[in-house]
């Protein structure tokens, strides 16, 4: 652990019951660094995620922001002050976007600042053009969700994340869900953040956007971390044979 | 004899006033049982069980058993116990009580029914349980279940002829008084129903308004 280590996964480790579906696994990203995670479907990367805002409780191990302790035991109404404390300091981004429907896009993203900072509604709407400007999406402040492709749901579903100001962003297969041609607009935004050292960890199967935007790589099956190292090592000398197998596949299909 | 409507103008004056008895009783016991539905089914799904309970013995009630018991219990029942409700009151918490419990059981679906993503979508922002449920969770829920709530409303609407028993001069009660005069049932019950079937297009009316509106919004 450096000093500036921001997430600190200590020994995480999940099951329900027999089933493992995490084995101690200790992660640290240090403040500005990009981390994605790749690996087959069921490996437990969007588990690993998870635990990080305490969505998937961990059944073992700790997860740390900076010098809190997000997964701390405390009682059920201490807990709940404590964990949407520490959610709003952490973004997070869903494959299926989870925009509300029944809500503009500028509510989407003004809705938990004007709840949970107490900000006026005049500062609500900049923030919400500010967020909205750097997606891209400015012009469509007052559309629904519905009347939106995936792409742009999903680069909504980025700036509301951002309107909360977060230390850290999870984007937990936010590409996943979209049609070929839209993923690249949610690439770049995600790209843009990545080059104003948002510190980001992102569990995804687009291997060439890992390679190019991300500092490391992590690559785990069946709740292990196998391999992990900067892209250029992952994806073009993998040490681990069934990162390997796993690598030729995903360039086979 | 035949049929004689000439004697139904006369009485013209008397079924608007009634009619529209019937339409401020429909309308109060309708916001009642909206809001009252909201209100059960939050209970009913998140409420602790010593809440939850006494809250579901009551729903039971109203359910198994009949309005028209129900309104007898409210107006004439709690006089007993020195609760001395005016019929028109009466009527509205009877009818609004029980199509309550109805529009609850319709609601609770509904917020069963939206998405898993949306809790976690809220919860990640940082908002509580309560706050979630309170805004992302119940208005959802309300949208889709508008349809099945809005045919309860007119069921509530000729239901609320029931409530002529207690007193209340509506529309079924006034034709009733103008049959006692004028000995001409068939006449005066056909003009109520003309009535009550114009109120019901005129609900219908608003209802399907009000859907769209929430469904152009989506």
């Amino acid at each position: 652990m450096t000093e500036n280590t921001f997430i600190d996964i200590r020994h995480a480790a999940k099951s329900y019951g027999a089933l493992e579906v995490l084995k101690d696994i200790s992660l640290q990203v240090d403040k500005g660094q990009i981390v994605a995670i790749i690996g087959p479907s069921g490996s437990g990367k969007s588990t690993l995620l998870r635990a990080i805002n305490d969505l998937d409780p961990l059944t073992g191990g700790e997860v740390w922001l900076e010098d809190m302790q997000i997964n701390k035991k405390l009682p059920q109404r201490q807990y709940e002050k404590h964990i949407n404390h520490v959610r709003q300091q952490i973004g997070m981004v869903f494959q299926h976007f989870n925009l509300f429907p029944h809500l503009t896009v500028r509510e989407n993203i003004t809705l938990a600042p004007k709840m949970l900072k107490g900000i006026s509604d005049a500062q609500a709407n900049t923030l919400a053009e500010e967020q909205l400007d750097k997606v891209g999406l400015l012009d469509r402040i007052d559309y629904y969700p519905s009347q939106l492709s995936g792409g742009q749901k999903q680069r909504v579903a980025i700036a509301r994340a951002l309107a909360m100001k977060p230390k850290v962003m999870l984007f937990d297969e936010a590409t996943s869900a979209l049609d070929p041609e839209l993923v690249e607009e949610v690439n770049l935004v995600m790209k843009k953040l990545a080059e104003e050292h948002m510190t980001m960890i992102i569990v995804t199967h687009e291997m060439g956007f890992a390679e190019s935007v991300c500092d490391r790589v992590l690559f785990m099956d069946e709740g292990v971390v196998v391999e992990e190292g900067p892209p250029d090592v992952i994806f073009k000398n993998p040490k681990n044979e069934r990162t390997q197998n796993f690598l030729r596949k995903h360039l086979e299909s | 004899m035949g049929l004689d409507f000439s004697v139904v103008p006369g009485y013209l004056d008397a079924l608007f006033l009634g009619a529209l008895w019937t339409i401020a009783i429909t309308l109060s016991a309708a916001v009642l049982s909206f809001f009252g539905g909201i209100g059960l089914a939050v209970i009913a799904l998140y409420a602790p069980l010593v809440i939850r309970l006494p809250f579901r013995l009551f729903a039971w009630l109203f359910m198994g058993t009949p309005l028209l018991l129900q309104l007898f219990l409210i107006y004439f029942g709690l006089i007993e116990i020195g609760v001395d409700l005016p019929a028109f009151v009466a009527g509205v918490i009877g009818l609004g009580l029980h199509y309550a419990v109805y529009n609850s059981d319709i609601i609770q679906a509904g917020i069963l029914a939206v998405d898993k993503g949306q809790h976690e979508g809220a919860r990640t922002l940082g908002l509580s349980k309560v706050q979630t449920i309170r805004k992302i969770v119940v208005p959802q829920a309300v949208n889709t279940v508008l349809p099945p709530i809005g045919n309860n409303m007119i069921a509530l609407l000729k239901d609320s002829a029931l409530v002529s028993v207690i007193g209340v001069a509506e529309l079924t009660l006034t034709s009733q008084l103008a049959i006692s005069k004028t000995f001409r049932p068939f006449e005066f019950y056909l003009a109520a129903a003309a009535f009550y079937y114009v109120i019901n297009l005129g609900l219908e009316f608003g209802l399907r308004r009000i859907e769209r509106r929430i469904q152009i919004s989506r």
